[in-house]
């Protein structure tokens, strides 16, 4: 019997598009989302805009909070790891969350090494910025991956530059010769055999997704279209003023993001959303996604 | 390296065997041609789940015609619907939001195959347990969600197909998080058992899987429910 293949792996991910991931603190919340229309909830202390407010280490969370989650909720449950910090990771397994998040939200316990992902049952998603980082992340074992953008900041422009970095680093490999491709692997610091893949195949061998600074329906639609098969929403809906009805909406436009009439419709349901940080006025050592390499 | 003791002839005739046996799971019902297959519209409910995944199974089956729903009006001129793995909490909702629940019912009513697998399976189903919730109603079983627990746990195997009409043969059957059926309706056929217990079965116009037969290459479960559709016109 086959199990933790990456097919079943990337399996799981592939249920999981189309639909909105959402970052929750407790049980109460939690159920919120699922009740909203979540495919999954992040089961984490604090939301990356407060670890950004409170500053200090930011680590795996309480096993008994996320427990708390896992029983009060049938969607998926994840749960976010320090970046190299295996042993974050086999306890998030051993709990049974349902995916990993090896984030560059918490602080990282490796400044070198990210997480072997293949010695685990459990699938993981990576961040990335570009395409060389997405698929050394896939080298390591990951079976999702997900745009960074910029966690915390209610900021879209940081996901859209990473997402149409990535777009157009998939499409440029599609357009060299197979002679150019082992220079390109070296140039992105990505393994040559899936560099190879992506530029026969015009797409990432696992699905993408997008997170980090997604705060209304029409930041949803947005990153859709530019080519997210999911988003995840961090701070953007239990720091906006009407959690409830915000992820409803999110949900909505997520599944309709190409048509302006369901758009109009969820846009108009929300109240004021997540005042936010301008991202580029962020100085460089407060900057997340800039985590890992 | 042409040792072998096979005389040619018996060589011959079971690779022509093996062969036909081949083409035939290819077309799946093997009274359906490539030309008939080409003229069949299908649609996948592109809600939420793995619709594309579905949508590619269909493409590689020989379906002429895949087309996303999202909307009601989208079913017309359809012959059958996929509905896809995915949420089924998440896809409950935003069925409800577009009264896609009303318009699938009147789809099927109408003469619509419906084809359901593991949370689109849990849409169909009469009775849904783990935690109890709505659903269509249309396909006479019990579905406990999560049956065999978390994604640490979820798994492929091999199993027996027993499609009407044709000879069993081998399938393999990929779990995700999947939904155990507890209970079967008397009017519900079982085409494939997994350790004893349902996981593909069919009454009327509707087939339902706890597995994932799109994420399986070859995707003869897609074949052979598609092949079926090539007489219905609606």
């Amino acid at each position: 019997m086959e199990i933790g293949s990456l097919r079943l792996k990337t399996g799981l991910a592939e249920m999981l598009k189309g639909g909105v991931i959402m970052d929750v603190v407790n049980a109460e919340q939690a159920k919120i989302a699922e009740e909203a229309g979540a495919v999954a909830v992040m089961a984490l202390e604090r939301v990356p805009a407060d670890i950004r407010r409170d500053g200090g280490v930011a680590r795996m969370s309480n096993p008994k909070m996320i427990q708390e989650i896992m029983k009060s909720v049938s969607i998926p449950v994840m749960a976010k790891c320090r970046i190299g910090h295996f042993a974050e990771a086999q306890i998030l397994q051993e709990l049974g969350v349902d995916y990993i998040d090896e984030s560059e939200v918490l602080t990282p316990a490796d400044e070198v090494n990210h997480v072997d992902k293949h010695a685990f049952t459990v699938p993981f998603v990576c961040g990335c910025r570009n395409i060389g980082e997405a698929l050394r992340r896939i080298g390591e074992g990951a079976a999702m991956i997900r745009t960074k953008g910029e966690a915390g900041t209610g900021d879209i422009v940081e996901a859209v530059t990473h997402m149409r970095a990535l777009q157009s680093g998939i499409k440029q490999l599609t357009v060299l010769e197979d002679a150019e491709l082992m220079t390109r692997a070296k140039e992105l610091g990505a393994p040559y055999e899936l560099v190879r893949w992506v530029a026969k195949e015009g797409r990432l061998p696992v699905p993408n997704f997008s997170a980090g600074g997604i705060a209304t329906p029409a930041d949803a639609s947005l990153m859709m279209q530019l080519g997210a098969e999911s988003v995840f929403v961090g701070s953007g809906i239990f720091k906006s003023d009407d959690p409830e009805v915000r992820a409803k909406a999110i949900v909505m436009a997520t599944t309709h993001y190409m048509d302006p009439k369901a758009l109009v419709e969820a846009s108009a349901m929300c109240g004021d959303a997540m005042r936010g940080i301008e991202s580029q006025k962020l100085p460089e050592s407060e900057l997340l996604s800039t985590r890992g390499w | 390296m042409v040792s072998t003791s096979v005389p040619e002839t018996r060589g011959e005739s079971q690779n022509q065997s093996r062969r036909r046996s081949a083409t035939e799971i290819e077309r799946g019902n093997a009274d359906v041609s490539d030309h008939e297959m080409s003229g069949i519209r299908v649609g996948v409910l592109a809600l939420q789940g793995d619709f594309a995944a579905h949508a590619l199974a269909l493409e590689a089956a020989g379906v002429g015609e895949v087309v996303e729903v999202r909307r009601p009006r989208q079913l017309d001129g359809l012959a059958g619907l996929v509905m896809p793995g995915g949420e089924s909490t998440t896809l409950l909702r935003l069925l409800a939001l577009e009264r896609m629940d009303d318009a699938i019912r009147e789809f099927h009513a109408r003469g619509g195959h419906l084809f359901g697998t593991c949370a689109g399976l849990i849409l169909l189903a009469k009775e849904v347990e783990a935690p109890s919730q709505a659903s269509l109603g249309l396909l006479d079983v019990t579905v406990q969600r999560n049956g065999f627990g978390r994604q640490r746990e979820s798994f492929v195997d091999q199993s027996k197909l027993e499609w009407p009409g044709r000879p069993a043969e081998s399938t393999e059957v990929v779990f995700i998080r999947a939904p155990r059926i507890l209970r079967v309706g008397p009017g519900v056929d079982v085409l494939v058992r997994w350790k004893d217990e349902p996981v593909l079965v069919q009454q009327g116009r509707i087939l339902g899987a706890t597995f994932h037969p799109e994420l399986s290459s070859g995707v003869p479960i897609h074949r052979l429910w598609a092949g079926g559709l090539a007489a219905v016109s609606l």
